[in-house]
């Protein structure tokens, strides 16, 4: 009989699930198709209590749909039916069965409680740090040098020998939360409060979530891509990110003009004058495939429209409209889309 | 059809006797400001030590001995006016709650005097750090309920020295002494978590 | 000689001029008066929430949708939720108790008149500076600026450097000023019920609603004081310099949200019982058999009220507890799902073998059982930490919430209007109205609320203005937008129903039901004066005994 609900619930919730791979488009952020230990630890779980309910529903609707029937006024004899004041028996039959469930339930959830909030850590795992700002994210991997913002990169991890990613979360303003719903559940991130969190994706692919606790005026758009890499591309895309920023003689104009202008007050570009802090570090800028934190494709219209009135992608952000002239705006979007 | 029903209450042979309302109200007030008290002492608690800069209570405060014996005096001046006034001694009455109402003043005025010096000599404000917020905001809390209770306790000093109060208002005096004692048991309170705990 | 009773020929009495009418309203400290002042004032923001709801389904109907810029929309959710919970369902619940629970329990009044008024007008005014917002939120010269940090309002959101202006400072003092007027009318009620049952009415023959409500206004004195406490230390921060919820001064944030929810979740308990409270009353009658285990029934409530302090933090399980702290909450959470499910299973209880009518209240409490029973299934889910790692902060949270505002609270309190309509108004309304509005709204509400579980499963946060194709979200969100219209013509066919029916209604008499409880004993409506003459009192149900001397209660009752 349970397995037949644990197959009638996986059934129903994978068809509203998307398939293992993350490019089939039925959805990208379901939580009932997880690729990471978290999610599927969370999943397994999830089964066990929607059988539960599953059966109390059943059984309670069945019984209020008998009622309903069998019990509906068929004469208008004035008869009044035979009172019934209660019965002690019963009440203990009906406190005790919740009370078994309550105690299932609560054994099940304490082991997985347990066993996410307290994960083994191999020497070899890969250390995050996540800062949330309004509306981007700042990712750092302090062991390895590298800076950079909106779009997470970690390695795969072979389930045999495991290399999990460990995220610790930290906000520069407001509460912020972490949710790739295919890698694990959300953690907030919550300034002056450190949180901590883990993935351990056994899939390639990029997995798509968005910033999950209301932080202003654009939450909506403050989106999360995770390139789960191989060991190769991971190791590819850390040493790309490591250099310095290239410097193309060709858009030198573009460089000065994004070094006189409050750009600098906000952005870093390694290696140049630019040390701002405040918004994402575009030193390999080129190397994402989106701008505003996933709000637009990270193409020449778009680079250039973005610079040009933020508003007009993603209104309420904390990019400033910077009023160049069209060529500067040209030049400035030339430059950027040199840094590789 | 149901007005011509016959009141029997045939089950009142023995005398039907509810609390009084004026302190079922006020013990639900009481309930509900313990409720706000209760979230500011945790938030006092919480941040004990965890200021970033100072200056630190056990750098800035000094237990106030005597004005919590007068604070806490004054209760028993209540329960005396009170009893006072329950058998007719209408003088007494007076004299004790005079007393209760001084003793509440001074204790007003010490507070007044101690916040003084800390802002002045100290440089201790409700912005300067997690201590001085906390502090300031549940001493004043209390302080606030202490000056409230104090005008109710002056409007009833006034209303009896004009020969308006007599021995038949001794429940309701009642009720406000209540309130008067809880004002007492939450300093009692305050002062255990600010100039104890939190030093 | 006939039985001396006066009556007075309309002709009698000169007609009271409109001036002299409104100013008996305004005056008033009539718990009836009071109690329909409060009822029509939710009303009013019913309507004003649902068109910002619409707003907001409308922008969501599909992606990238601009209908509405993420300024106003995120201005909606908070006004929206806002305004449902403080200055419709708290309103509804307190209208509904000031009317009955004097009546119910044989009373001339509340205990304390004025402060009723007082505690009314108090609300009344709150609503009104919290919707002045809109015009003065940026000041006398700016646009207008309603509040826009979510019905929470979590720190440091609504810090100065993130809210700069006053809408936050509206959000702030409206509930402050709408807090105290909470508490009095608790206290009214604490009071009323200890202190003024009449001869006869022991705690333990008072009806249901009465131990409903009073646990109701236990949990008003315990649970809004702390959101008071939190919103002076908001204002302290924000205007003070305070630094309780400053995380650069080593504030916490993680404080503020113990604090609100320590509020917020004895808060949706507060919504609840008065509506198990209309459904206690209603399903005996319409069952016609006495309500089943009512030591029991008190029993759960109460332990409910209890329970319902501990569990707060379920609504911070993604904060980053301890794995001590979540699991804690996990069981009180879990643990106050057994006196509940005992509640479901007596009304199941009191039904079978009964003779059910299925008038229009019924109809609306038998919805609320069933909808009430998913809501809770959902929030068991919830409970479950792990899962609402996943669930929480998403659609499927705000499924489950408006399941049971909307689908439990409204239900049964929509069963409570047509049930006592007669009773206020001396009108009974129009049967085929109320059935059309019951389907509508039944229609209405699934195709919102049940769709609206998909989205959170698959993905999609809550408080977003907009959401990207592609994940599966679309075609649901724009089911969960038709839905709103069937729930906006049944609420128009309520309303309609309910104006036409008090001008034009047959006559109602006192007890249209062949009810049980002391209410249907005086004229409809009461006198002022609420009885002439009270029945004896002898068991739970006192008109039972007094239409079936034969066979009263109090010779079974335990």
């Amino acid at each position: 009989m349970r397995n037949v609900l644990l197959t009638t619930a996986a059934f129903v919730t994978q068809t509203a699930a998307s398939a293992t791979s993350a490019t089939e488009p039925l959805s990208p952020t379901s939580i009932f198709a997880p690729v990471s230990t978290p999610a599927d630890g969370i999943f397994q779980l999830s089964l066990f209590v929607l059988a539960i309910t599953t059966a109390i529903f059943v059984i309670v609707v069945g019984l209020m749909a008998y009622a309903v029937v069998r019990f509906r006024r068929r004469t208008d004899d004035g008869v009044e039916p035979t009172p019934v004041f209660g019965s002690y028996q019963v009440e203990l039959a009906w406190t005790i069965v919740p009370v078994l469930i309550v105690v299932a339930l609560f054994l099940a959830t304490a082991r997985v409680i347990a066993s996410m909030q307290h994960p083994p850590k191999p020497p070899d795992a890969l250390d995050v740090v996540v800062i949330g700002h309004q509306y981007w994210w700042e990712y750092r991997y302090p062991a390895l040098g590298v800076v950079t913002a909106n779009e997470l990169h970690v390695p795969v991890s072979d389930p045999a020998h495991p290399r999990p990613t460990f995220l610790t979360l930290l906000s520069a303003d407001t509460d912020h939360s972490f949710w790739v719903p295919r890698l694990a559940g959300k953690t907030d991130l919550i300034a002056n409060h450190p949180n901590s969190m883990w993935i351990d994706p056994h899939e390639t692919g990029v997995y798509l979530g968005q910033c999950a606790q209301y932080c202003g005026t654009q939450h909506a758009k403050m989106l999360l891509r995770v390139y789960v890499d191989s060991r190769e591309d991971f190791d590819r895309w850390i040493e790309g990110q490591r250099r310095p920023a290239q410097v193309v003689g060709a858009v030198a104009h573009g460089r000065h003009v994004f070094e006189s202008t409050a750009c600098v007050n906000c952005h870093a570009v390694g290696g140049t004058a630019a040390q701002g802090r405040f918004g994402p570090d575009l030193t390999h800028f080129m190397s994402r495939d989106t701008i505003a934190s996933g709000a637009a494709p990270n193409t020449k219209e778009n680079l250039r429209l973005w610079l040009r009135d933020p508003d007009a992608l993603k209104p309420g952000s904390r990019m400033p409209a910077m009023n160049l002239s069209e060529t500067d705006v040209n030049a400035v979007a030339d430059y950027l889309e040199s840094l590789r | 059809m149901m007005t011509t029903a016959a009141m029997t209450g045939s089950d009142t042979d023995t005398a039907w006797v509810l609390p009084s309302r004026g302190r079922v109200a006020m013990f639900g007030l009481i309930a509900a400001e313990s409720a706000i008290f209760t979230i500011f002492v945790v938030a006092y608690l919480f941040y004990v030590g965890k200021s970033l800069t100072g200056p630190l209570p056990g750098q800035v405060l000094h237990p106030p001995i005597f004005l919590s014996i007068c604070l806490l005096s004054s209760s028993l001046t209540i329960h005396f006016a009170l009893t006072a006034l329950r058998s007719f001694r209408l003088s007494a009455f007076v004299a004790w709650w005079a007393a209760t109402i001084a003793l509440g003043a001074i204790f007003m005025g010490g507070t007044v005097r101690e916040w003084h010096h800390l802002i002045y000599d100290e440089g201790l404000t409700i912005r300067t750090n997690l201590f001085g917020t906390t502090y300031y905001s549940l001493v004043g809390l209390h302080a606030f309920h202490v000056t409230a209770g104090l005008v109710g306790l002056s409007i009833v000093l006034l209303l009896a020295l004009g020969r308006h109060v007599s021995q038949a208002h001794t429940e309701r005096l009642d009720v406000l002494s209540l309130y008067w004692h809880f004002v007492d048991t939450v300093w009692v309170v305050v002062f255990t978590v600010v100039y104890v705990i939190g030093r | 000689m006939t039985t001396a009773s006066i009556t007075w020929e309309v002709s009698d009495v000169a007609p009271r001029s409109l001036v002299e009418r409104l100013h008996e309203w305004v005056t008033t400290v009539d718990h009836k008066r009071l109690g329909v002042l409060y009822i029509v004032y939710a009303l009013v923001f019913l309507l004003i929430g649902g068109i910002e709801a619409t707003i907001m389904r409308i922008q969501l109907v599909a992606p990238h949708n601009d209908f509405v810029s993420p300024q106003v929309f995120n201005r909606m959710f908070t006004m929206h939720g806002t305004t449902m919970i403080f200055f419709v369902a708290m309103p509804l619940v307190f209208g509904f108790a000031n009317y009955l629970v004097p009546l119910m329990i044989g009373a001339r009044d509340m205990a304390f008149p004025r402060l009723n008024a007082f505690s009314f007008w108090l609300s009344a005014f709150s609503g009104l500076l919290l919707y002045f917002s809109f015009l003065g939120g940026s000041g006398l010269y700016g646009a207008g600026d309603a509040p826009d940090v979510g019905w929470f309002a979590y720190a440091p959101l609504t810090a100065q450097t993130f809210s700069p202006g006053h809408s936050t400072d509206y959000w702030t003092l409206s509930l402050l000023v709408s807090g105290f007027g909470s508490i009095g009318t608790a206290i009214n009620i604490l009071t009323t019920i200890l202190c003024m049952r009449c001869p006869g009415m022991t705690l333990g023959r008072m009806p249901l609603f009465a131990w409903l409500n009073l646990t109701m206004a236990g949990l008003v004195i315990l649970a809004v004081s702390p959101l008071s406490a939190a919103q002076i230390m908001l204002l302290v921060d924000r205007y003070l310099g305070g630094h309780f919820f400053d995380t650069q001064a080593g504030g916490s944030a993680v404080l503020w949200m113990h604090f609100f929810w320590v509020f917020g979740h004895p808060e949706v308990y507060v919504l609840v019982i008065p509506a198990f409270a209309a459904v206690s009353e209603i399903i005996p009658v319409f069952s016609r058999k006495p309500i089943f285990g009512y030591p029991v029934m008190v029993a759960a409530t109460v332990s409910i009220g209890f329970i319902a302090m501990s569990v707060w933090a379920h609504h911070m399980f993604t904060v980053g507890m301890s794995s001590a702290g979540n699991t804690f909450f996990v069981l009180s959470t879990m643990a106050i799902a057994v006196p509940t499910g005992i509640k479901i299973f007596n009304w199941l209880a009191t039904m079978w073998g009964g003779k059910i009518q299925f008038a229009t209240p019924m109809l609306f409490c038998i919805g609320f059982l069933f909808q009430f029973l998913i809501a809770g299934l959902t929030g068991i889910m919830l409970s479950v930490a792990p899962f609402d790692w996943q669930l929480g902060n998403s659609y499927f949270v705000v499924a489950h919430f408006h399941y049971v505002i909307v689908g439990a609270i409204l239900f049964a309190l929509f069963g409570g209007f047509y049930y006592w309509f007669p009773k206020f108004s001396g009108r009974m309304y129009r049967e085929r109205l109320g059935k059309l509005h019951f389907w509508l709204f039944v229609i209405g509400f699934h195709l919102t609320f049940d769709c609206m579980h998909v989205p959170g499963l698959l993905g999609m946060p809550r408080r977003i203005y907009t959401y990207e194709p592609g994940r599966g979200w679309d075609t649901w969100n724009l089911l969960v937008t038709i839905g709103v219209v069937f729930q906006g013509l049944g609420t128009f066919v309520f309303l309609g129903n309910l104006v036409w029916s008090y001008f034009k209604g047959d006559t109602a008499g006192s007890d249209p039901w062949d009810a049980w409880t002391l209410e249907w004993s005086t004229d409809s409506p009461p006198p002022a004066y609420n009885f002439a003459l009270l029945p004896a009192v002898k068991s739970r149900r006192p008109l039972w005994d007094l239409k079936h001397p034969e066979d009263p209660d109090w010779k079974y009752e335990q």
